[in-house]
């Protein structure tokens, strides 16, 4: 079975031919094969693909590409919006190893549930 | 900041290098290392399994060996050293708490701090002689390999997202297929996940069930034995159905299920579901309470097997922020609305009719 998709037409992806330099990073990075490497340019052949993973992004010496990254995991974004203390990512606190017994390191961050 | 330890279960003994002795490890897991995967896989102590971070030996490594890095959750620990049976190379674990390597670069724990911070800290630039690491290609969203090469001189190569295909990777002279570059979702791949998703809802149903199992007695005109025999016996069995098609079926059938969106294929497992408990249960249509029980099932079942599906898009492969913010959008609202209502027809149907 070949790449599986998710919605259409939401992928916040996107890529500058003008700043970028031809390096391939993003290519190497991307776990889904989203981009694709033409003339010496960068360039987005699977956009539904795109998990928006932020790996090209942040790889680009050029920041050529640029995406709104974060993990897409609904448990994190029922708890961003009910301000509990694991916005960025999936995390939820397990009451098993965490509720009352302090052990949340240094307030660092939440262990997640469900990466 | 320590060096790790030599007394971890797991380490054999120590190799002498031009900056002190690092613990050896072997890539022959023992059974307490197989147990823990499995106890991780089912929630059990699984923020909990880590190694210490720092440098290790794999085998005999040399001056020109290969440094690879990794997380200190033990379980991408032990899958990166057991791919390499006959091999030497350096180990490099950085603190991500714990987390394993994808989650903890999405984080940024994984990250080009961490990296350069831990690479001298254990003197990687006295231990080895060439100025190479290989990290898995899914750290890329926490490091910025321009920047690693900048502030410390060492070159990331981004290996295969998977340990197994390191030796592959190494022979072929640091070179990836395109098959090691693709993230997979395989059934099994998905399987594995399902435990620990599980467990989860599990520990909500220890309260919930007999919470319902309790009121199915209470209303009626039959008694509280018949009740919540039939009652309260009947919500556990619907229930339970719908923990099972939302938290085990649907991630396991989940491309053959209709929709993109993760809500849908839940909806659709969840409807099917309530349609093959209606068969069993269509003796029980005869008063207007008992078909008010199945409309209420029928509003339920989709709500949580919906809710359930939509959760799994945290442990997929594929699902983007983006996405998951527009299926919520939808999902979130009608789940509430159609478990509320579903609640609401079936304390109905106890209580009131």
């Amino acid at each position: 079975m070949g790449n599986l998709i998710y919605l259409k037409d939401v992928v916040t992806l996107e890529l500058d031919q003008e700043k970028c330099v031809g390096c391939g990073m993003c290519l190497v990075v991307c776990p889904h094969e989203v981009l694709s490497m033409n003339n010496g340019h960068a360039g987005i052949k699977n956009r539904d693909l795109c998990m928006e993973c932020g790996a090209c992004a942040r790889n680009c010496p050029t920041e050529a590409v640029t995406v709104q990254a974060g993990v897409g995991c609904a448990a994190a974004v029922i708890n961003a919006a009910l301000g509990r203390n694991a916005s960025s990512c999936c995390c939820v606190l397990e009451p098993d190893d965490d509720a009352g017994s302090g052990s949340i390191k240094s307030g660092v961050f939440n262990p997640p549930k469900c990466c | 900041m320590s060096l790790p330890s030599l007394r971890q279960p797991f380490v054999e003994g120590s190799i002498q290098t031009r900056v002190g002795s690092v613990p050896r490890i072997s890539s022959t897991l023992a059974r307490a290392d197989r147990l823990g995967s499995i106890k991780a896989r089912w929630g059990i102590g699984r923020m909990r399994y880590t190694v210490e971070p720092g440098l290790y030996a794999l085998g005999d490594p040399d001056k020109q060996a290969p440094v690879l890095v990794t997380a200190n959750y033990k379980m991408s620990f032990d899958r990166l050293r057991e791919a390499l049976p006959g091999r030497h190379a350096w180990i490099l674990v950085l603190d991500t708490n714990g987390i394993n390597v994808w989650c903890a670069a999405g984080k940024g724990v994984f990250g080009t701090e961490e990296l350069i911070r831990r690479g001298e800290f254990s003197k990687l630039e006295n231990i080895v002689d060439h100025r190479k690491l290989i990290l898995p290609q899914l750290s890329g969203p926490g490091v910025a390999a321009h920047q690693v090469k900048k502030l410390s001189g060492f070159k990331v190569i981004y290996g295969p997202i998977k340990a197994m295909d390191l030796p592959e990777f190494l022979d072929a002279g640091l070179k990836a297929t395109p098959e090691m570059r693709n993230k997979t979702f395989t059934v099994k791949e998905r399987t594995v996940l399902v435990p620990v998703e599980l467990v989860s809802v599990l520990k909500w149903a220890l309260i919930i069930l007999p919470a319902f199992f309790f009121l199915g007695g209470l209303g009626g005109k039959a008694g509280y034995w018949a009740g919540a025999l039939n009652y309260g016996l009947f919500a556990i069995a619907a229930l339970l159905s719908a923990v099972a098609a939302g938290a085990v079926l649907t991630p396991i059938l989940l491309p053959w299920l209709p929709g993109r969106a993760f809500s849908v294929k839940g909806l659709v497992a969840g409807l099917i579901t309530a349609i093959i408990l209606t068969v069993f249960r269509a003796g029980n249509f005869s008063d207007w309470p008992g078909r008010a029980e199945m409309l209420a099932w029928f509003l339920m079942i989709p709500a949580i097997t919906a809710y359930l599906a939509m959760n799994f898009t945290g442990a997929s492969t594929y699902t983007s922020l983006s996405g998951v913010k527009k299926e919520m959008k939808w999902a979130v609202p009608l789940e509430i609305a159609a478990g509320a209502a579903g609640l609401f027809i079936w304390l109905g149907s106890r209580f009131v009719i």
